[in-house]
């Protein structure tokens, strides 16, 4: 996390894409992960 | 533990909020294992030698001490903060599969029941609770959007824990190709071990992710003053212990009871429920238990969309509407399926889908329709509060389901009549928290907090 400042100048400002990334990539893998093998048995249902 | 205090989680100028839903999430999507209990209930049951009820009691404190919990503990979490409610989440949450676990090996089923019932229990109603004021303070502009991420998260917990627990309980146990297997108990203790491992990584990621919003900030191009005013959008506060004395809170709670006893009522035979309703007359049923357990899936499927694309569109329309349609339109579904679902299978499923749709998306909007009546100031401690609904409604759900569909006959004989007498009966309830949710009206001022002794005067501008 870098850090920059405002457009006054007056109070550093974090910038958070790395982490923004990776906070989302945590837990929206494991989230597709159930979806599609919850996904998977249902096309039983329609199969 | 000064590091866990509110004040050292102030966030920085220039803080991305849209790093705080994850944050919640990781905490919900670990506490939602609580609804994949089932993928080793049949384990427990030969691993002890106990009943089926005996195994389910397991659950059921779990729960019961969710609502407990969340009741007696709001005011806290609201006082501390998210960090260390978090983190003692993890904490209870996490000790709860450690005890469990050593009650497992050691064939003590009580230990089970005190290590994830009881300890486990508080973790999660702490756990619940613990982002949903902080992310409302984050998105003043979306309330129903933020706490429909994160609630969401509970729904699709179960989604990720019952396919990784089929898989390392079939790891764990060397017997695991045989024919009939059911996973041996020393698999379900290895299991405990591992899924509190990845839990507390995952909390406590939450945890130290998770910031509050400083004083006064607002989000860029937001200014509450430019907001339509809406009758029932309150930008007053009112205290947890005054909010239970208003009519409003126990409107709310019969609307949310009734919702989620509904809910519950689909969602506990869910399995069953579809086999008899397809039943012929030679007693076989044109649903298989494989089709049966695709249904169940596409149920959590539902049920965790709900939270978040329900919470999501009341931003737009408002939360009372909102629940006119959860209530109101459910009690239609609910008939149509009662008195028409047994003529395709097409439509059972739609309808049922739909139902459990907005049984979702009832938890999911109840922080913002509190946030909208009581302000922010303690709406955590409120919404622990509510959730005493919940644990009710668990209580209720199954008793009424279970209690007249054993008057109806045995299962495996049952029929889509014999559900009938269960399912109008949901009718009538969700009828009644209509009619609870139309009754809602501003909180009366004599509730509201004095201006001057407001904790979070910037947030309310």
């Amino acid at each position: 996390m870098t850090t920059a400042h405002t457009h006054s100048g007056q109070e550093p400002v974090q910038r958070s894409t790395g982490r923004l990334v990776l906070g989302w990539v945590l837990v929206g893998i494991p989230l597709a992960y159930g979806v599609f093998q919850t996904l998977t048995q249902v096309a039983a249902l329609f199969g | 533990m000064g590091f866990l205090d509110r004040d050292r989680t102030i966030a920085p100028p220039g803080f991305n909020r849209w790093l705080v839903p994850p944050a919640a999430l990781a905490v919900h999507l670990c506490i939602g294992q609580a609804y994949a209990t089932s993928v080793y209930k049949t384990a427990l049951v030969k691993h002890f030698g106990a009943s089926l009820t005996e195994i389910g009691v397991i659950f059921s404190i779990a729960i019961v001490m969710l609502g407990l919990s969340a009741a007696v503990m709001g005011t806290w979490v609201d006082r501390n903060g998210p960090r260390k409610a978090m983190f003692t989440s993890a904490m209870f949450w996490v000790g709860g599969f450690l005890i469990g676990s050593l009650g497992i090996f050691t064939h003590q089923l009580w230990l089970v029941y005190l290590g994830y019932g009881v300890v486990g229990g508080i973790g999660l109603g702490i756990g619940y609770i613990s982002p949903v004021s902080t992310l409302i303070k984050w998105f003043p502009d979306r309330p129903g959007l933020a706490t429909g991420m994160a609630i969401m998260g509970f729904g699709g917990g179960a989604l990720i824990a019952s396919p990784v627990s089929q898989a390392l309980l079939k790891a764990y146990d060397p017997n695991s190709g045989a024919q009939g297997w059911v996973a041996s108990g020393d698999a379900v203790g290895k299991l405990f071990l591992t899924l509190a491992v990845v839990y507390l990584a995952y909390m406590l990621f939450g945890a130290f992710t998770i910031k509050v919003p400083a004083d006064g900030w607002r989000p860029a191009g937001f200014d509450p003053a430019n907001v339509k005013a809406a009758k029932l959008v309150t930008t007053e506060n009112v205290s947890a212990k005054n909010a239970i004395k208003t009519r409003q809170f126990w409107l709310v709670w019969v609307a949310l009871f009734c919702n989620v006893t509904a809910g519950i009522g689909i969602l506990e035979q869910a399995a069953p429920m579809i086999q008899d309703f397809f039943r012929q007359a030679d007693g076989k049923s044109l649903v298989s238990a494989g089709v049966a357990a695709g249904f169940v899936g596409l149920l959590s499927i539902g049920n965790m969309a709900g939270r978040f694309a329900w919470s999501a569109t009341s931003d737009i329309t408002g939360r009372k509407r909102i629940y006119m349609v959860y209530l109101g339109v459910g009690a239609v579904l609910y008939t149509l399926l009662a008195l028409a679902g047994v003529s395709a299978t097409f439509l059972y499923v739609v309808l049922a889908f739909l139902i459990i749709s907005f049984y979702g998306g009832g938890f999911a909007t109840a922080p913002a329709y509190l946030r909208d009546l009581f302000g922010t100031f303690q709406v955590g401690a409120i919404h622990g509060r509510l959730l005493t609904a919940w644990s009710a409604a668990g209580v209720a759900g199954p008793l009424i389901v279970n209690g007249i569909l054993d008057a109806q006959g045995k299962p495996g004989q049952l029929t889509g009549a014999s559900y009938q007498p269960a399912l109008l009966t949901m009718v009538a309830l969700l009828v009644v928290g209509f009619v609870a949710n139309l009754l809602v009206t501003p909180v009366d001022a004599r509730f509201h907090e004095p201006r001057t002794a407001r904790h979070e005067p910037a947030m309310e501008a």
